[in-house]
């Protein structure tokens, strides 16, 4: 298979010597696991470490003394709310209350924020902010590519981490980052993540990628780290019901629906979308996103569909076996009346109608 | 390089068969397993249900995906491998031999003859 004209990180060719499965995502080109396997690198991730090559979100800057303002307009969380070392979850919403994207936004100063935003709509992104701004006194800078992101993360990520760094790492809370030396070079420090786990996301230059991957995977193999792929990415996400770009947001799903509303902050003023979103809520949801396990045997997968009864009412938006809590597990959109704890759907696998409950979310959730 | 026994019959869809008398015993093959990642469910037919060739009579899901597999012989099911019920794993550890999925009383008891060798099915994979 030709590679050639999709995307790599700076880590391509390490991937490729750790015997990485490489697969064409959303153009890049991305390890979907390694040698151990899925199963092993979930299980090393909630049980040790895991260690991810994240570099191919998106980095947008946005600076200037209406930095904030402009971010709080396009966004759906408080941003105003936000202290400097603190990042939110947050969604881009477009005028019709559906979702742009999901990112973090970092706030560095008044003047000075990071939006790390999805790989495949960074250009996207791009696009859609730049073309909402009005007269907002802002300069942004799309640094995707001087990046690089590695996440380190499960029980063992603080120490394996400790290690490079002589910030104290139990100091910087959950969501919060700190701009320090890691690993000898300039990095942002972010205790963040998409698995469920405790752990850290490291931004620095691009050019220092090999080096910390390497130095990371060297100092965690007394405690059994493991290089992850997008699978196991996908899979610990799915367990701990965080929504992926895609499958539970899309430009035609509301945050509302998706079970995002604690990061529609409605009262906080205007912002694109809102208008539709106070609507919506007005009117009450018709569908919501909702976390089911198989009862018969069998697998649900993304965008099947779901009954109750002989009525068709929705569908998977992500479905998958879930490696730590070994059941097959998903998420679906489904209508209101059907959203409750214990109703029994049947979701079409193949032709089969298979036996489903649905369950509270998150499916996993971590002993702190 | 993918393990790919001498004595055994080999199908374009990845599947091995092993021939005793007019018995066909059925499973997928070492390149197969790994194309997949790890197995977390096999879904087979029952005792007693027939199959033409190359028709689908189950599934193997891996954490990632699924893929149907085929029967590459013409056939009545007489023995099915319930243990993989149990240990899907098998399939990734021990593809031709604890994995076996089913035996099969074949239609055409030469039908087989017309598989690939284990150098014809190296060769395959080698062009894939």
């Amino acid at each position: 298979m030709s590679t050639e004209n999709l995307k790599k990180t700076p880590l391509n060719k390490v991937h490729r010597d750790l015997g990485g499965k490489m697969v064409d995502f959303g153009g890049w080109d991305m390890p979907v696991q390694y040698t151990a396997g899925v199963i092993a690198e979930h299980m090393a991730t909630r049980t040790k470490a895991g260690l991810f090559d994240v570099s191919h979100m998106g980095e947008i800057w946005v600076e200037g003394e209406d930095a904030i303002k402009l971010v709080n307009r396009i966004t759906t969380n408080d941003v105003t709310k936000l202290v400097d070392g603190q990042a939110h979850y947050s969604a881009l919403t477009n005028e019709t209350g559906g979702v742009v994207d999901d990112l973090l936004v970092y706030r560095f100063d008044e003047g000075k924020l990071l939006l790390v935003v999805n790989a495949s709509t960074t250009d996207k992104d791009w696009a859609w902010i730049t073309s909402r701004v009005l007269d907002e006194a802002i300069t942004l800078t799309n640094a995707s590519k001087d990046y690089c992101q590695i996440a380190v993360q499960g029980p063992k990520a603080l120490e394996i981490a400790q290690k490079f760094t002589a910030v104290n790492l139990p100091e910087i809370k959950y969501y919060h980052f700190t701009v320090d030396t890691f690993d000898g070079v300039d990095a942002i420090i972010s205790r963040t993540g998409y698995t469920g786990e405790d752990g850290f996301e490291i931004y620095a230059a691009a050019q220092f990628a090999e080096q910390i991957w390497n130095d990371l995977l060297e100092a965690g193999a007394e405690y059994g780290i493991l290089p992850a792929g997008l699978a196991a990415r996908n899979t610990l996400r799915l367990e701990s019901a965080m929504s992926l770009y895609g499958h539970e947001l899309s430009d035609e799903i509301s945050p509302l629906e998706a079970g995002l509303g604690w990061i529609c902050k409605l009262g906080k003023g205007e912002f694109i979308g809102r208008e539709h979103l106070v609507k919506l809520k007005e009117e009450g949801l018709r569908k919501k996103l909702v976390g089911f396990e198989m009862i018969d045997k069998g697998i649900a997968r993304d965008e099947m569909e779901v009954y109750v009864g002989d009525e068709k009412v929705g569908y998977v938006s992500s479905g998958s076996p879930a490696p730590f809590l070994k059941k097959n597990i998903g998420l679906a959109f489904v209508p209101v009346e059907v959203a409750k704890t214990g109703q029994e759907i049947t979701i079409d696998v193949r032709g089969k109608k298979l036996a489903a409950q649905i369950v509270p979310t998150p499916f996993y959730k971590r002993e702190k | 390089m993918s393990n790919i026994p001498e004595n055994l019959r080999y199908s374009k869809d990845h599947e091995w068969v092993l021939v005793d008398g007019e018995v066909a015993t059925i499973g997928i093959t070492d390149f197969a397993q790994h194309s997949l990642g790890d197995v977390v469910y096999v879904d087979l037919p029952r005792a007693g249900d027939s199959f033409g060739s190359h028709e689908a009579f189950g599934s193997v899901e891996s954490v990632k995906a699924v893929s149907e597999i085929f029967t590459p012989i013409a056939g009545e099911v007489t023995e099915v491998n319930e243990a993989l019920n149990d240990t899907p794993e098998d399939v990734n550890n021990d593809p031709y031999g604890a994995a076996w999925m089913l035996k099969i009383k074949m239609a055409n008891p030469n039908e087989a003859d017309g598989m690939l060798s284990a150098e014809e099915y190296e060769e395959y994979l080698s062009n894939q």
